[in-house]
């Protein structure tokens, strides 16, 4: 299969380009083929995915597989290389699994002002984005992959979004724009000032920041973390998130929340760390500083929220924030956990979103307030939501528990490397961390059973006692099984993730333990 | 003694100067009809194969005492100045053909122009350079005032006019005092003066009043405040030429003569430049960000693109390879494009609603979706969203401040890194308009469909954009071969 090895990221990328193209070609009238096309496409680039997974090396995770490495645009000097390991693969799959989900909920129902085609085509387009991102090994090609999710994102927000949508959507587009054009500017610098002068993500990995000066090695990290922690969001950068979310379309929303919040976290991990572990070490505490703010405040916040989706917004910032956490200890077993974290919290928000959607949906608000009773309206949605609220708050036996209790129990023991940067010794520090992480957890099972009470048990308020309410449809359990079955099978046995995950992520950690 | 005549080296002027004398003729025996726009845009056309043949060809190939020189950099502009050229002769067919103009002397005129584009290209010393750049403005201040029943036209082309004039008058004095130091006319000449002597105080006057005068011919801030008055008065098309081609033909004679004449006396033109740079990003960006009217909000983001356009120019004297002033060219070419795309956007769309208000572009995407999915792509490629051409622009401006590497210039890598994120801000906002919001039912709406040449120039631009976003390398290629002797 060496013809595959070649090709399959590659085409794992572009598959969805091809596809937004044939939409386009289509006519807007014929939304049936156009439907059929993007659902299509995506299922055969999911293909791509599983012939990946079939063929992945697992003994050697720690190995960049499927590597293409071809010129690109070599007057500054820039190669289309890609390639794929432990760390990027369960993202790229997440990916693939969460866009299908996408394409088979909304096939009954567009978000107004419905247009099918154009809707379809930005979805597909967001793949590309997505998926490019985890699979570039060159810096320029990352940053390209990394942008283009902006514009999709921007029209889905903007153009079928909420009331705010406008403002919503503007403001997602600033603040990531703003980071990753501070981002590229980390990027350059560290080019010009490596001795290889190569944007190759392996060499620089390699090269580790070896001869640049301290300063200037902060500085580059700091541009690195401006746009990563905005992408996030990591507080105090998270404020256009809960809008975002709020008024984002459903599927917007989902994909928002289960892939391009992972970009910036992942980028921690493959860029940040690797490529200036000597400032990563000096940073990494101010980073579970802000990591573990983010926990308490996004439970804060949440807890005072009236609004459903904006309640899932904000315990997206808290549960990044468990993520962030496991990341700054610079351990084998905190970025574990980070990526399990991260793999978890898409699989479990975007499911979270998309109930939300539904709900929505069947009542024309998200007003917890004026909800109440689903679980005697529509019990297969209420108890799926009770599902993914008690995988979001961590019950062990499900998903987020392997994302949330690893990343507490690593900040018990951080990288050795840490001590003298975070006090003498980093252990005070990051137990300090520790505890507050873990009241975090107390306060996600708070909001998350308020939640779960407001709009789930009790009987229906007055207003929608007799309305009729569907219980979920085809469509949804098609896009739904299987992350709720994901939920459950990571949740039960999570080596099947920290399996693919530890090579790579051992590759990180050695930089940190000497 | 007569010179010798490299006649394939000059066919693209030879071939131009015949256009215009024939359309000039044309014009008289077949008044305002379609066939002098036709016979122009063939002599464009016909303008590049020679270009073309002399790239193939390779060789550098001085004359008049090397004062005029064709190689490849001379070739890559020239060649961009024919086909915004041609683009500019597209979009303005119809435009000028329905209005009440001239239509034989519009592209005698433009053509004119052009000519001292190509001239402005090849000229190596201070006096072709300085007749060139007259060349090229000219004819413009009377495109500028072409719809003369309109008071706001006449203003632009006096405003035009007496920025012109002025700014020449600066600019001679300037290039007299640099002649009368270092005694040299040719640019060459006066890099060597530089090398071997220690200039005095007075050059650095010299190169001052130089800059400021083409400071004013591309609008660099604070010498801009002209263009936007102009671009709003002038006709579309003109407007698109205007910030587009003389913009560049101004450009090309800056980086000519900084970088052969002045080069090596850093210190008298690089402080200039920087503040020109800066100045022009920002302050370009927050009045572009203030306007109502597309074609002024245009012109203020056309002026910060000139100041990201100096921001190579002015790290240069810092960067040990070409890439930086390859930065410059690579920038030129891209904006010049979608600078294009967008004006010529802006022309089908007047053509439906009558007005540049950016408010009448509300629901242009339900109204016509194809026309807002290409000023989107215009918008965005000037944002430097990728995988839109404008990126890679936007990159190799920020790579020549790194590579530079002094505090200065990474601060300046750094004030545009924020003025790029500044001016998405309202190229967005055009967008907003396009496809979030419904459309207003006060604006009146004709069903006329957009020409085929207006849809033609538009689509080239598309193509042009979308194509080199992802293969950035044809582009840059050329810039690096601007800068290989051949």
């Amino acid at each position: 299969m060496e013809w595959f090895d070649d090709w399959a990221l590659t085409l794992a990328v572009f598959i969805p380009l091809v596809g937004m193209a044939l939409v386009l070609l289509i006519p807007r009238a014929q939304e049936q083929a156009i439907k059929v096309t993007a659902l299509a496409t995506s299922v055969v680039t999911a293909a791509v995915g599983i012939g990946i997974l079939v063929d992945f090396n697992y003994d050697k995770s720690g190995k960049l597989q499927f590597q293409a490495d071809e010129s690109w645009i070599d007057v500054i000097s820039s190669r289309y290389h890609v390639g794929i390991d432990g760390i990027a693969l369960p993202l790229l799959i997440l990916s693939m699994l969460v866009v299908i989900g996408c394409i088979i909920y909304s096939w009954d129902h567009f978000p107004e002002p419905r247009n099918a085609k154009a809707f379809l085509a930005l979805v597909l387009l967001l793949e590309v984005g997505m998926n490019g991102t985890f699979v570039a090994q060159d810096l320029i090609l990352f940053f390209i992959f990394f942008e283009v999710v902006l514009l999709p994102m921007f029209f889905m927000i903007g153009v079928w979004g909420g009331p705010n949508r406008e403002y919503a959507s503007i403001k997602f587009f600033l603040f990531t724009l703003f980071g990753s054009a501070l981002m590229l500017v980390g990027f350059l610098a560290l080019f010009f000032t490596s001795k290889q002068q190569t944007f190759d993500m392996v060499q620089l990995t390699q090269f580790g920041g070896a001869g640049i000066d301290h300063t200037t090695q902060m500085l580059i990290f700091g541009g690195f973390f401006l746009g990563f922690a905005i992408k996030v969001p990591m507080f105090p950068f998270h404020t256009w998130l809960p809008d975002a979310h709020t008024e984002a379309p459903t599927v917007g929303s989902v994909l928002l929340a289960a892939i391009l919040l992972k970009l910036g976290t992942y980028g921690f991990v493959r860029i940040a760390l690797p490529m200036l572990p000597d400032a990563a070490k000096d940073w990494a505490p101010w980073i579970g500083l802000l990591a573990v703010i983010g926990i308490i405040y996004g439970a804060l916040c949440c807890l005072a929220q009236t609004d459903m989706k904006r309640l899932i917004a904000f315990s997206s910032v808290a549960h990044m924030g468990f993520v962030m956490l496991g990341i700054s200890t610079l351990t084998d077993f905190g970025i574990n956990a980070a990526i399990f974290g991260m793999v978890a919290h898409g699989l479990i928000t975007g499911m979270l979103f998309f109930v939300a959607g539904s709900v929505q949906e069947r009542y024309e608000t998200r007003e917890m307030s004026r909800l109440g009773g689903l679980l005697t309206q529509a019990p297969k949605l209420g108890w799926i939501l009770g599902f993914s609220a008690m995988a979001s708050l961590g019950l062990p036996g499900l998903a987020g528990f392997w994302g949330e209790f690893p990343a507490i129990l690593s900040a018990y023991d951080p990288s050795a490397a840490l001590d003298g940067i975070a006090g003498s010794s980093a252990f005070t520090t990051y137990r300090t961390f520790m505890v507050i992480a873990a009241i975090g957890t107390v306060l996600a099972a708070g909001y998350l059973l308020f939640m779960l009470q407001r709009v789930a048990f009790g009987t229906p308020k007055p207003e929608f006692e007799n309305a009729h309410v569907h219980d979920v449809h085809v469509p949804e359990w098609l896009a739904w099984a299987p992350l709720l079955v994901l939920i459950l099978v990571l949740g039960i046995y999570p080596n099947l993730l920290f399996d693919v995950t530890d090579g790579a992520v051992t590759n990180v950690s050695t930089l940190f333990s000497g | 003694m007569n010179p010798t005549i490299d006649y394939h080296a000059l066919a693209p002027e030879i071939v131009l100067t015949v256009t215009v004398a024939v359309c000039l003729l044309v014009d008289l025996v077949a008044r305002r009809s379609e066939l002098v726009p036709r016979l122009a845009s063939l002599g464009v056309l016909g303008a590049i194969v020679p270009v073309i043949t002399l790239s193939v060809d390779g060789a550098n190939r001085t004359m008049f005492g090397g004062t005029y020189e064709v190689d490849n950099y001379a070739l890559v502009f020239k060649g961009l100045f024919l086909i915004v050229a041609y683009l500019t002769i597209l979009v303005s067919f119809h435009y000028i053909g329905e209005g009440d103009y001239y239509r034989g002397e519009f592209y005698v005129l433009l053509l004119t122009s052009v000519l001292g584009m190509t001239v402005m290209a090849s000229a190596r010393d201070l006096v072709t350079i300085f007749v060139a750049l007259e060349t090229i403005t000219i004819p413009t201040f009377a495109l500028a005032a072409w719809r003369k029943h309109d008071t706001k036209s006449n203003e632009a082309g006096l405003k035009y006019f007496l920025i012109g004039v002025i700014s020449t008058a600066v600019m001679l004095y300037g290039m007299s005092v640099v002649y009368g130091v270092s005694g040299a006319n040719k640019l060459v000449g006066i890099r060597e003066y530089l090398v071997d002597t220690n200039e005095p105080a007075l050059f650095a006057v010299g190169v001052f009043l130089t800059l400021v005068g083409f400071a004013f011919k591309v609008s660099a801030v604070p010498f801009h405040f002209w263009a936007p008055d102009t671009y709003e008065g002038a006709p579309t098309p003109v407007t698109a030429f205007l910030s587009v081609a003389s913009k560049a033909g101004g450009f090309v004679a800056l980086i000519t003569i900084v970088n052969i004449a002045f080069f090596p006396s850093k210190g008298s033109w690089q402080p200039v430049i920087f503040v020109l740079a800066a100045a022009s990003m920002t302050l370009g960006n927050l009045a572009a960000l203030r306007q109502t009217n597309i074609v002024r909000m245009l012109a203020y983001s056309s002026v910060a693109q000139g100041g990201f356009m100096l921001v190579p120019l002015a790290v240069a004297a810092d960067v040990s390879s070409n890439s930086a002033w390859e930065g410059v060219v690579v920038y030129l070419l891209i904006y010049a494009g979608m600078n294009l795309g967008a004006f010529a956007a802006v022309i089908a769309v007047a053509r439906r609603t009558g007005s540049a208000e950016i408010s009448s572009y509300a629901g242009l995407g339900r109204t016509d979706p194809a026309l807002a999915v290409m000023m989107t792509i215009f918008l965005f490629s000037l944002a430097g969203i990728p995988f839109l051409a404008g990126w890679f622009a936007k990159l190799v401006m920020f790579r020549a401040a790194f590579d530079s590497g002094t505090t200065g210039a990474v601060i300046l890598g750094v004030v545009a890194a924020i003025n790029a994120v500044i001016a998405f801000f309202y190229y967005a906002g055009v967008g907003r308009q396009m496809w979030f919001r419904e459309p207003d039912p006060a604006v009146e709406r004709t069903a006329v469909p957009t020409p085929l040449t207006l849809n033609a120039a538009m689509l080239i631009v598309t193509v042009g954009v979308l194509a080199l976003g992802v293969y950035p390398q044809a582009i840059a290629r050329l810039g690096e071969l601007a800068f290989t002797p051949g």
